[in-house]
């Protein structure tokens, strides 16, 4: 029994290692391809984005593969994160002159925000079960989008304005701005005028920590005890763990993580909606996780990445490009979950099935 | 009189999502998946019913039985490739399986109709007046819940009192023991789709005989409204999906009359959370024990 885990733990780690290192060799490559100049600008404009999305799936993992609930609306917390990092950022712009600081302070800010969201959100939610629980995650999504489509903020030398304007009523006017004020966010038309400090290695370092979080959260005592409660939660209840607690406390780092994303991803435009953040960003983001691996880190990069620049690269084809994306996605899902064709591969591969059995 | 109209048109609407949401709740209780194709299927129930009126020139009851056939088999073919290979497959994965398709049935109408939004002309046009002319109803909506009480009805005696009915409910309540008393569950499987795709036709229809703009993702908000109608009613219940598509219309039509237009899907949503919380399996779900 013992020999067996410490078998384990070194394939963890080793796992593990590798998910780090290949990260930072690729940070290295596209370094030095941008810095030699061998990037299209086109290219260079998907790193932070793939960074952002990165790591939306590695957060939308810890819920979806390691806590084992579906959650259809996690787009939703990547909107808290992106507007608050947007107003953070900008209201700071005159204060902290180092873009470097400044992107820091707003995904801290993201993360803290999302993370209350997901606090608040998880009261009810996590009482649910199955698709109830999915269905509720989706209504949050819908109704964050919502809420931020109807919000007005303003800054000056008095300090941040907000109004809400729910009847689509009230102007950027009512903000009462004084002459050297600027508007962040006009309701519908969202974050205008952003300045664009977002970077590729604030997207590395970003991808790093989470990575960190993640995969020491999952070694931990408390990761231990959510992975019991996702292989099964009557017998982890009647071990004693505390099944709200730790679902509670998954679901938090998850939100609090795709809110980092959101921050990021929203100092990367100069015009950012909420409607961005609607049920198809989650879709996807969902899609990256699925394709990847439930639980698996490193399948979430892969396919996130993968699946990002797929569409981009396919441009050419312009039209029929989601129709061949659609395609892949059901035959990738066929392939993978079909008994027949997993016979077939095991057979080919004859380790493949050793290995889950392992895993299971 | 205000009062009355919103209601009237909250109704209205709100039998176009319990018509949709009683496909999902069909093919929910008895496949266990969440169908997101199904909102598509409308879209394409629309536009085969746009298309035979406008190019062929059939009148537009034959439309509609034309775009429900259509739709039926489209059902039954995408049932066959798509979700019968993953019978036995974690949900998640027919959950994608699901979005793969509703993605490709986009793209796909993206592709033959292009994406302008077409307008599409009410089956029955005019309205009658109540009270010297301050409520006004029109045909359509008359027409679009009187459509929707008959297929409930329908429905409802279909899985009462028939054999492929009763075998639906067994097949939804335990596909093993459904097939060792000699019912073919594919069989049964792959009919729920089928009727739920035609239904999706006729919601269709009525749902752009009141919303005429037809685009490449029409279906796929109303789609999301009706699964939140089905589970709001509790998924797997036919009376359910028909109370839950009606309340959900009438809240929306009502939020967006009295407190704000740009919130009224959020307060459709916040209800629902409400709902749930209170009740955790939908206002007509059963609870199912769970066995240790």
């Amino acid at each position: 029994m013992s020999k067996a885990k410490g078998l384990n733990l070194k394939k963890g780690t080793v796992r593990n290692a590798a998910t780090y290192s290949i990260v930072i060799a690729a940070y290295v490559i596209i370094t030095i391809l941008s810095s030699t100049g061998s990037l299209k600008r086109s290219t260079q404009g998907l790193l932070v984005p793939v960074c952002c999305y990165i790591v939306m799936a590695l957060s939308l993992n810890l819920t979806v593969g390691v806590l084992g609930e579906l959650s259809l609306g996690h787009a939703g917390f990547m909107s808290i994160g992106a507007f608050t990092g947007v107003i953070v950022s900008m209201s700071l712009s005159a204060v902290i002159p180092s873009a470097g600081l400044r992107i820091f302070i707003a995904i801290v800010a993201g993360m803290i925000i999302a993370a209350f969201a997901g606090f608040l959100i998880g009261i009810p939610v996590l009482k649910l079960r199955g698709d109830y629980l999915a269905i509720v995650t989706l209504a949050f999504g819908e109704i964050i989008k919502e809420l931020i489509n109807c919000l007005l903020v303003g800054i000056d030398e008095n300090g941040l304005h907000f109004i809400f304007n729910p009847t689509g009523s009230k102007t950027v006017e009512d903000l009462a701005l004084s002459e050297t004020g600027k508007v962040i966010i006009k309701g519908a038309q969202g974050a205008t005028g952003t300045q664009t400090i977002a970077n590729f290695t604030a997207g590395f370092i970003l991808i790093l920590v989470t990575l960190f979080i993640i995969l020491n959260f999952v070694d931990s005592r408390t990761g231990r005890a959510v992975l019991a409660i996702r292989d099964n939660r009557i017998a982890a209840e009647s071990c004693g763990i505390n099944i709200t607690k730790y679902k509670m406390i998954a679901f938090v780092i998850s939100a609090s993580i795709a809110g980092a994303a959101g921050a990021l991803y929203g100092m990367n435009y100069s015009n950012l909606t909420s409607t961005k953040f609607d049920f198809n960003t989650s879709i996807l983001v969902l899609v990256f996780v699925v394709l990847g691996g439930l639980g698996n880190m490193l399948g979430s990069i892969i396919a996130a990445t993968v699946l990002y620049v797929l569409p981009e690269a396919l441009r050419e084809f312009s039209s029929y490009r989601m129709l061949m994306y659609a395609i892949v996605l059901i035959l990738v899902m066929l392939a993978t979950n079909n008994p027949k064709v997993k016979n077939l591969l095991s057979k080919v591969i004859p380790t493949r099935k050793k290995k889950e059995g392992a895993r299971k | 009189m205000e009062f009355l109209s919103y209601l009237i048109s909250g109704i209205s609407l709100g039998s176009v999502y319990a018509i949709i949401a009683l496909g999902y709740t069909m093919v929910y209780g008895i496949a266990k998946m969440l169908n997101f194709a199904h909102g598509d299927v409308i879209m394409i129930g629309g536009y085969i019913s746009y298309i035979t009126i406008s190019s062929l020139g059939v009148p537009g009851w034959l439309s509609v039985i034309i775009a429900m056939a259509v739709c039926t088999v489209l059902g039954i073919i995408i049932e066959g490739l798509a979700y019968k290979p993953l019978r036995s497959a974690p949900s998640l994965a027919v959950l994608i399986t699901a979005i793969g398709v509703s993605y490709f049935l986009q793209n796909s109408a993206l592709l033959i109709w292009g994406a302008n939004p077409k307008t599409y002309s009410p089956l029955v046009n005019g309205n009658i007046k109540l009270f010297e002319g301050e409520l006004t109803i029109s045909y359509v909506s008359l027409l679009t819940v009187v459509a929707c009480i008959i297929i409930m009805v329908v429905l409802m005696l279909f899985t009462s009192k028939t054999k492929m009915g009763k075998a639906m409910r067994a097949c939804s309540e335990d596909k093993g023991a459904a097939q060792l008393m000699g019912i073919n569950v594919n069989l049964t499987i792959s009919v729920t789709f089928a009727i739920g795709s035609a239904l999706a036709a006729i919601a269709g229809v009525l749902l752009l005989s009141s919303y005429p703009s037809l685009m490449p993702t029409t279906g796929s908000m109303p789609g999301i409204k009706a699964f939140t109608a089905a589970v709001f009613g509790g998924i797997g219940s036919i009376p359910g999906a028909f109370l839950g598509g009606v309340l959900l219309g009438v809240i929306e039509s009502f939020a967006s009359a009295y407190i704000s237009t740009q919130l009224a899907n959020s307060i459709v949503f916040a209800v629902l959370i409400i709902v749930l919380l209170v009740r955790p399996t939908g206002l007509l779900g059963k609870r199912i024990q769970e066995k240790v």
